[in-house]
């Protein structure tokens, strides 16, 4: 019986883990399929490198990466960006140092060990930590079971957040006084009109008011290797490249998990074994029906 | 109490002689090592060695990570990201720590349940029991305030409704609050003490654990029968029992290593599935978040704390009866802690004369109801204070206290039990038949 109640019981402990709950405004998470997903998954270098472009070129306007240093770009599981082009990246910024200048600061160019700035803009978060600060699915009934089989889906949430601008409801046009921001499905933290919400104070569409302007539409540069540059690929490609400045050990992780899994498994088959052996004496092999 | 009889340590070479006149260190572990254990003890006996393991990592583990670490409310969210990101191996030795906190409350958890189920809390263990549930508290402690060190929103905001928990005794509430805090906010007191508690307590707790080994190892294991080692002889002691060492160190590993792939596969494949994603955004006073969650393994006593609202007539009429003083609020910490007194005095609301639930056919379903319960509390503690939540909470606490001091006095009395072996010995002959068919396999010697 104890036996079954154990079994029981991880089972629960799994399932009730995670945190997951969901009131108020909800957003849809597009279940989008990145390379670094599972157990063997590891990052696209190719993607990093082109999210690492749409970061440069567009979310660098008014986001930061504060605990990002260039010198990692060229980290092989990462982006591997050869060393030159990393140099050549960092020196394009510029960045304050108090010991210049007999002590006064100035600007100098950006070295390797120097990290990106942070955001430019106040309201803007920074990007470092934003796919692991992010959740995107909550699994049935807040269990979080999805979370067990597709992973957190913070790089899910922020490619379906810049997919998920929309053309704001009808409810919210005939208000007096229009919103502010945009409407966006994914988006859940934002503000919501009373006469989009239901007789009970639900909330009738997905998502909220964001104040990002969509920063992306399709289109909006373009790839050396040619890549697709539309709204999709280009978003999965930030939010790719996110999801490694949150966890750029990633693949070093999973190597390691592994690694640690087999080793384990080894181990635990000769301790059977050597158990098996040991108690062989005590027990007879014939063990009695109860 | 001289425990069960068996071999001692005899000093043979004259360095041991020397020594064991002077320190007879060896003694005691050779003592502690070969400590008859019953030989029907089964697979759930295992979780104190993981319980051991798992403090252990988590005390190495975080020694290292104190090295990194800054414990400065401008510096503290930075130099965890920086181990994650600049320290040698710093990545997995956070995870490591991390989870390794979900694997101990796993482990007690279970180690906890099988006490009650086989009846381990029952006399003359009373005291490992009374230990086990110090320790317990403890290391809810120690967790809670291992979760503000990075200093992110989840810990932040938990601190502040935690702490808030110590404002709701009469009277002297505020001025404790302030007390623990060391200030009247969460802020660099805080956190600066809880970083000198999370170093220190492990190692109390470590010492407890000494105790707690020491207090069994004086009574003895107890087993699934709840039947006791027989003490009159050596020799009879020796038909129910064999030395821990090996066949007891061997097993248990071995759990431990299936175990542990598990821990690895989470920690290696998924180490966030069992945190906050909020807990990744520095820690920000002004914005609180929108679901302020405990980690799983306290969400069931957080549910019982939320389960007596003002609402409930309970804690009406103790409102009224105490003229106020127990409001709803202090009700829901006494109840909390309550919760833990209560199964902590368990050995004397338990009437039962059988120890072990196997014999206790009513008992078993009771003690089923309670895992279900446990788990449903759980669930509940991360749902919203809403209906239908509020209610399903308020029926699990319920049953929580019921279990303890209503169902386990009155089982005792009205059940009847089935036949208890006579020994540890034909329980475990009933099992393995060593004179029934079948072929003995002996290790020869030479191997």
């Amino acid at each position: 019986m104890i036996r079954k109640l154990t079994l029981a019981a991880t089972a629960a402990c799994a399932l009730f883990a995670t945190d997951a709950v969901a009131a108020g405004a909800e957003g849809h998470v597009i279940d989008y399929d990145f390379p670094f997903e599972g157990p063997f998954g590891s990052y696209d270098t190719n993607q990093l490198q082109r999210g690492l472009k749409v970061y440069t070129e567009i979310c660098a306007a008014c986001h930061g990466l504060e605990l990002i240093a260039y010198r990692t770009l060229s980290s092989e599981t990462g982006p591997a960006m050869p060393e030159e082009q990393m140099r050549a990246y960092a020196e394009q910024y510029e960045v304050f140092d108090p010991e210049l200048f007999d002590g006064e600061g100035d600007f100098r160019p950006a070295t390797p060990a120097d990290r990106f700035g942070a955001s430019s803009l106040a309201n803007a978060p920074d990007l470092s930590l934003m796919a692991k600060s992010r959740a995107g699915f909550h699994g049935p009934y807040g269990t979080g079971l999805a979370q067990l089989f597709k992973g957190m889906g913070g790089a899910e949430y922020i490619a379906s957040l810049l997919t998920g601008y929309e053309e704001e409801p009808e409810c919210a046009l005939e208000m007096e006084t229009p919103m502010d921001g945009y409407y966006n499905t994914v988006f859940t933290a934002g503000g919501y009109p009373d006469a989009c919400k239901g007789p009970n104070g639900e909330y009738i569409y997905p998502g909220s008011w964001i104040n990002m302007a969509p920063p992306l539409y399709g289109d909006d540069l373009d790839f050396d290797d040619g890549s697709a540059n539309d709204l999709e690929s280009a978003s999965m490609d930030v939010a790719a490249f996110l999801m490694w400045t949150a966890e750029p050990k990633l693949v070093e992780r999973k190597q390691a998990g592994l690694t640690g899994v087999i080793f384990l498994t080894v181990l635990s088959v000769l301790l059977y074994l050597t158990n098996k052996r040991i108690w062989a004496a005590h027990k007879n092999k014939v063990k009695r029906e109860d | 109490m001289a425990g069960i009889p068996h071999d001692h340590y005899e000093p043979s070479s004259g360095g041991e002689k020397w020594l064991y006149k002077r320190l007879p260190i060896v003694g005691l572990a050779y003592d502690t090592l070969m400590l008859p254990t019953p030989k029907n003890l089964n697979w759930m006996w295992i979780w104190g060695i993981v319980l051991t393991f798992a403090l252990i990592m988590q005390i190495v583990t975080g020694i290292v990570l104190v090295m990194h670490y800054v414990p400065h409310v401008d510096m503290a969210f930075e130099s965890v990201e920086h181990i994650m990101r600049d320290v040698n191996a710093g990545h997995m030795i956070r995870y490591f720590h991390m989870n390794g906190a979900s694997l101990m409350f796993f482990a007690m958890y279970l180690h906890i349940f099988r006490s009650l189920y086989y009846g381990s809390y029952k006399a003359p263990r009373e005291v490992t029991w009374i230990l086990g549930c110090l320790m317990m508290v403890l290391m809810m402690g120690i967790a809670f305030m291992g979760y503000v060190l990075p200093w992110g929103q989840m810990s932040f905001h938990g601190t502040a409704v935690i702490t808030g928990l110590f404002g709701a005794i009469p009277f002297v509430g505020e001025a404790v609050q302030t007390w623990l805090l060391g200030a009247s906010a969460v802020g660099q007191p805080a956190l600066n003490r809880f970083f000198s508690l999370h170093y220190l307590l492990p190692f109390v707790l470590l010492g407890l654990t000494v105790v707690h080994i020491w207090a069994f190892h004086t009574t003895g294991n107890n087993n699934p029968t709840g039947v006791e080692v027989r003490r009159t002889s050596k020799e009879e002691a020796k038909k129910d029992t064999l030395p821990f060492w090996p066949y007891f160190v061997i097993k248990d590993l071995f759990a431990l290593g299936v175990i542990l792939i598990v821990f690895m596969a989470i920690v290696g494949f998924m180490p966030n599935y069992l945190g906050h994603p909020d807990n990744y955004i520095p820690a920000n006073p002004l914005a609180t978040p929108a679901h302020i969650v405990p980690e799983w393994y306290l969400l069931p006593f957080y549910a019982i704390l939320r389960a007596f609202t003002a609402d409930v007539w309970v804690v009406q009429l103790v409102d009224f009866l105490s003229f106020g003083i127990i409001d709803a609020k202090f009700f829901g910490v006494l109840a909390m802690f309550g919760a833990i007194v209560a199964m902590a005095v368990a050995p004397w609301t338990d009437t039962s004369m059988v120890r072990s639930g196997r014999y206790r056919p009513m008992f078993k379903w009771w003690f089923a109801l309670l895992i279900v319960d446990f788990i449903v509390l759980m669930w509940v503690g991360a749902r919203p204070a809403e209906f239908p939540y509020d209610w399903i909470a308020l029926i699990g606490s319920t049953y929580w206290f019921a279990y303890f001091l209503v169902i386990l006095p009155l089982l005792g009395v009205m059940e009847k039990p089935i036949a208890v072996p006579e020994t540890i010995e034909a329980d475990y002959n009933a099992h393995y038949a060593p004179n029934t068919g079948g072929t003995k396999t002996a290790v020869s010697p030479a191997e």
